[in-house]
């Protein structure tokens, strides 16, 4: 018999904790998948992050790491620097990279570290039961928004690529969503595009993926696609940023 | 090899890097700035990664992730520097990562001065970060130890899987002293078959310090608190000069066993039987000696450049079997021998408070 589909071996046959509906399933498949058919689950060597993200070191079949609350992009840096041969990449979350990380990853982002960054923005923190996060969009309520977020009180919220791209260091900053099938391939494309820009020693490498709270957003799983579709595409604009093999003509 | 002259705090470096040091992560902050100075002319032209982080908080996170792929690592900084780093200093003890810290002790609390101080013992040896954990705290003497316990410090980092922090200060750093290098910069470099170094043909090796399920935390609490038993037992290290007939005991490590020593000598020669105890390991500390040298008719007195701190673990080593006293200075001010042997001579007349 043929087999058409299986799990990639850069996933290990734990079960996930994520909430029913949650895309964290999905983008952990799609770093999975780039690693196996990049053949470097080897020379992989992963960084957690804090959040709902803090177990993958459980989910990803190759070495890991699990950093401080903000700090992968360094801990990254530390390993990349000792090890530059490996394949070093983090995985992290809203709150985790765009608020108390975002030293880290500025710094990272300007000194051109070869790593290559998979940031998930989901518009809130979800490990913690729904607070607002850097990423929330004006009008999104949240525990600590309970009425909405406003801009007098609380700020606008950070987009990340945009930011990033205002610095000579990243190598490739891209934007893409899991609100769809297409939309999803087309994250995969990114992702492994990312890692190969590492293999390549392009430097920094950073891709913003869309996702889903269901849970904290008090949606359903598809009215939260459709939320990300209808609310978070026109803040968080989809797209590459910055791409210097662009540049070269690839 | 020959005896050179050169500052504590070059000494130390030059230790480190004879050590195998591959990667320095640090921040400007003084009194340690000879330290990175030193990494970013040498280390990189001896194989090794000098890097300045964006924070105290990013270079020992730095170290953290170079630690857990194996490499011998070190950062330095200076007190409110190394109070930034104590939530990856926590991270690095749950994580049973070895790598060495160096603290260049200034005048605190805040911002403080940068004037030689030891007001960081409590943070070095009760903790510092949140958690039960413990680091390996060396306390250099002079510039020799200043090379020779950087040596020891990434030895034991790795013989325990545990973070070694040096504890020196402005003065230890800056003087000048001959040094001599061992031939052989290290003791040992054990294989360290737990690193994230790529999981090629095994399974994958996982650093990390989330311990969610209580009954099993406990039991990797008690086996880290098993682990801190054995350096308890093993790794205590000290000095003692004329203990074995002293009325008086000073006790003083790194700068203030300096001055506690010149003390010693000139009350010796105004024939008062006066003793030195210098503890070189900070943690564990040398307990079990003190409690031997505890009798009731001899004193202890604690020579600190802090409010006061070490001498809590001399009283809890003595155990109300000796009386305790501290002679200190503050803010940065350097107790002089003749401030010591002022109060040395309050003790055996019976003046003291």
């Amino acid at each position: 018999m043929q087999t058409v589909f299986q799990k990639p071996e850069a996933l290990t046959d734990v079960q996930m904790h994520y909430c029913p509906g949650c895309t964290h399933g999905i983008i952990h498949r799609l770093v999975a998948e780039a690693i196996d058919s990049l053949g470097i689950r080897e020379q992989a060597i992963g960084v957690a992050s804090v959040g709902c993200s803090v177990f993958a070191y459980d989910y990803f079949n190759c070495d890991m790491q699990q950093a401080a609350h903000g700090r992968a992009p360094a801990v990254a840096t530390g390993i990349k620097r000792v090890r530059p041969d490996n394949i070093v990449f983090t995985y992290q979350g809203d709150g985790d990279l765009a608020s108390i990380g975002m030293a880290e990853i500025v710094h990272a982002a300007a000194r051109s570290e070869n790593i290559t960054v998979i940031f998930v923005n989901n518009a809130i923190y979800g490990m913690t039961s729904g607070q607002m996060a850097p990423t929330t969009l004006l009008g999104q309520k949240t525990a600590t928004s309970p009425r909405g977020r406003t801009a007098e009180e609380m700020g606008y919220p950070i987009k990340m690529c945009e930011l990033l791209a205002t610095l000579e260091g990243p190598a490739y900053l891209t934007r893409v969503s899991t609100h769809d099938s297409r939309h999803v391939l087309q994250a995969g494309r990114a992702i492994k595009k990312a890692f190969e820009m590492q293999q390549q020693k392009k430097g920094f490498a950073l891709v913003e993926v869309l996702s889903t709270c269901s849970v904290n957003w008090g949606m359903t799983p598809v009215d939260a696609l459709k939320w990300v579709e209808q609310n978070m595409v026109p803040y968080y604009p989809l797209g590459v940023y910055k791409d210097v093999t662009a540049k070269e003509g690839n | 090899m020959a005896r050179i002259l050169m500052k504590g705090n070059e000494a130390l470096s030059e230790a480190a890097i004879r050590a195998g040091l591959k990667a320095f992560y640090g921040y400007p902050i003084t009194p340690q700035n000879e330290i990175p100075a030193y990494m970013a002319e040498h280390l990189p032209l001896r194989g090794g990664v000098y890097l300045q982080a964006e924070s105290e908080v990013a270079a020992i996170n730095m170290v953290y992730g170079a630690a857990g792929a194996g490499a011998r690592v070190m950062t330095s900084s200076s007190s409110p520097g190394i109070s930034l780093k104590q939530e990856g200093i926590s991270y690095i003890a749950a994580a049973q990562l070895p790598c060495v810290i160096v603290n260049v002790v200034r005048n605190g609390p805040g911002l403080g001065g940068i004037q030689p101080a030891q007001g960081d013992y409590f943070q070095a040896v009760k903790g510092g970060g949140h958690g039960d954990y413990r680091l390996i705290v060396l306390a250099p003497g002079n510039v020799q130890e200043m090379a020779d316990l950087t040596t020891l410090a990434f030895d034991l980092a790795d013989k325990w899987r545990n973070p070694v922090m040096i504890l020196s200060d402005g003065i230890l750093g800056q003087m000048m002293e001959p040094v001599e290098f061992s031939e052989n910069g290290t003791l040992q470099q054990l294989e360290k078959p737990w690193a994230t170094t790529g999981a090629v043909g095994r399974k994958p090796n996982i650093v990390n310090t989330l311990d969610i399920i209580a009954d099993k935390a406990e039991k990797n609490m008690q086996a880290l608190l098993a682990k801190y038993d054995r350096i308890k037992a093993e790794e205590a290290r000290w000095q003692e000069v004329g203990t074995e007939d002293a009325d008086v005991i000073l006790v003083g490590y790194g700068t203030s066993g300096r001055v506690a020593r010149s003390a010693m000598e000139m009350a010796r020669r105004q024939g008062l039987k006066v003793g030195l105890f210098r503890p070189i390991t900070l943690w564990p500390f040398p307990e079990k000696r003190l409690q031997e040298l505890a009798k009731s008719e001899r004193t202890f007195l604690a020579v600190e450049m802090s409010a006061g701190q070490m001498i809590e673990d001399v009283r809890l080593a003595v155990n109300g079997v000796s009386p305790v006293y501290l002679s200190n200075r503050l803010g940065g001010m350097v107790p002089t021998p003749e401030d010591v042997l002022a109060k040395i001579h309050e003790i055996v007349e019976g003046r003291v408070s």
